[in-house]
């Protein structure tokens, strides 16, 4: 099984993705300027500043020739998991429901935060128990969830939010402690988080792992 | 042609709050309801195209409004006085 890792003019967290996914499975960066996704079975957008967060974080990268392919390949339900900026860009891409707003404090902020999973039974977090603690760092300057009321009503009743702030740990305003939403087919999820910073016990915590681990599991379950 | 894009109402601006709350601390009373959003200024050869391009890439309309403004070389918008 193999995982593909975007990588656009701006991105920099493709490479501890790599590092993730390959603790668990195989992984290949591809390059935002080609359209094929090279056979991968899973497809990782990773954080950093894709065309330097012109216009909006996030607006740009979702026109690349490579979105398009990931745009065909997640209408096609393969599994595509955003992180932090990679979020944004799903968003922007109406692969997921809702819009990031600059952190209600205006602050760049990074810290170690809490995440309780709301839900065990999807492709991306069957590694984990209903409400489990994980703790993920997370460094953003635009990570406030939001989603006009219809729309976030929506969302509650699909069970789409897999993973919220823990009591207290809201420390970008997102609405509901959202930290992490899935599409309504279940085959795309971003978080702000970043999973991919929690993989190995010399920075504190592995709990990353188990999305990886629960992405790679789900696609060995449809085999 | 210019491209007015704001927060929608009540939508979280921190930025505009931000403004709102260092205005008075250099002595300028008075202020409120302040909002801090985006000008985008382009030439376009076919203005009917706009509104698209608001809706698909400069807008976000989910967290943004926008308004379009026609202006002339000067920069001054169409029918404004002097």
């Amino acid at each position: 099984m193999k995982f593909g890792i975007l990588r656009f003019p701006g991105t920099c967290d493709e490479v501890d993705a790599q590092l993730a996914c390959e603790r668990v499975a195989n992984a290949e960066i591809l390059w935002h300027g080609d359209r094929d996704l090279k056979g991968v079975d899973a497809i990782v957008v990773p954080g950093g500043f894709s065309y330097g967060d012109y216009l909006r974080v996030g607006a740009i990268a979702r026109f690349s020739p490579l979105m398009e392919s990931v745009i065909d390949f997640a209408k096609q339900g393969g599994p595509v998991l955003g992180i932090c900026n990679g979020f944004q860009i799903l968003c922007e891409a109406g692969l997921l429901p809702g819009a990031l707003l600059p952190n209600k404090t205006l602050r760049f902020v990074c810290r170690q935060v809490d995440l309780v999973v709301e839900r065990s039974d999807t492709a991306f977090t069957n590694a984990c128990e209903t409400g489990d603690l994980l703790s993920i760092p997370a460094k953003h300057t635009t990570g406030c969830w939001y989603a006009p009321q219809a729309l976030h009503e929506q969302v509650e009743a699909n069970g789409q939010v897999l993973l919220r702030y823990a009591a207290g740990g809201n420390f970008n305003g997102s609405l509901a402690d959202v930290a992490g939403v899935m599409n309504e087919a279940g085959n795309v999820f971003g978080l702000m988080p970043h999973p991919e910073h929690a993989v190995d016990p010399l920075t504190g915590s592995t709990d990353g792992l188990k999305l990886f681990a629960s992405i790679r599991d789900s696609l060995a379950a449809h085999v | 042609m210019r491209v007015l894009v704001r927060p929608k109402a009540g939508i979280l601006d921190p930025q505009g709050q931000a403004v709102e709350r260092a205005l008075p601390a250099l002595g300028f009373e008075g202020v409120s309801q302040v909002h801090v959003g985006r000008l985008i200024e382009l030439d376009v050869a076919d203005p009917e195209q706009l509104p698209a391009m608001c809706e698909k890439l400069l807008v976000n309309p989910l967290i943004e409004d926008y308004e379009i403004v026609s202006i002339d070389a000067a920069g001054t918008p169409a029918g404004a006085a002097g």
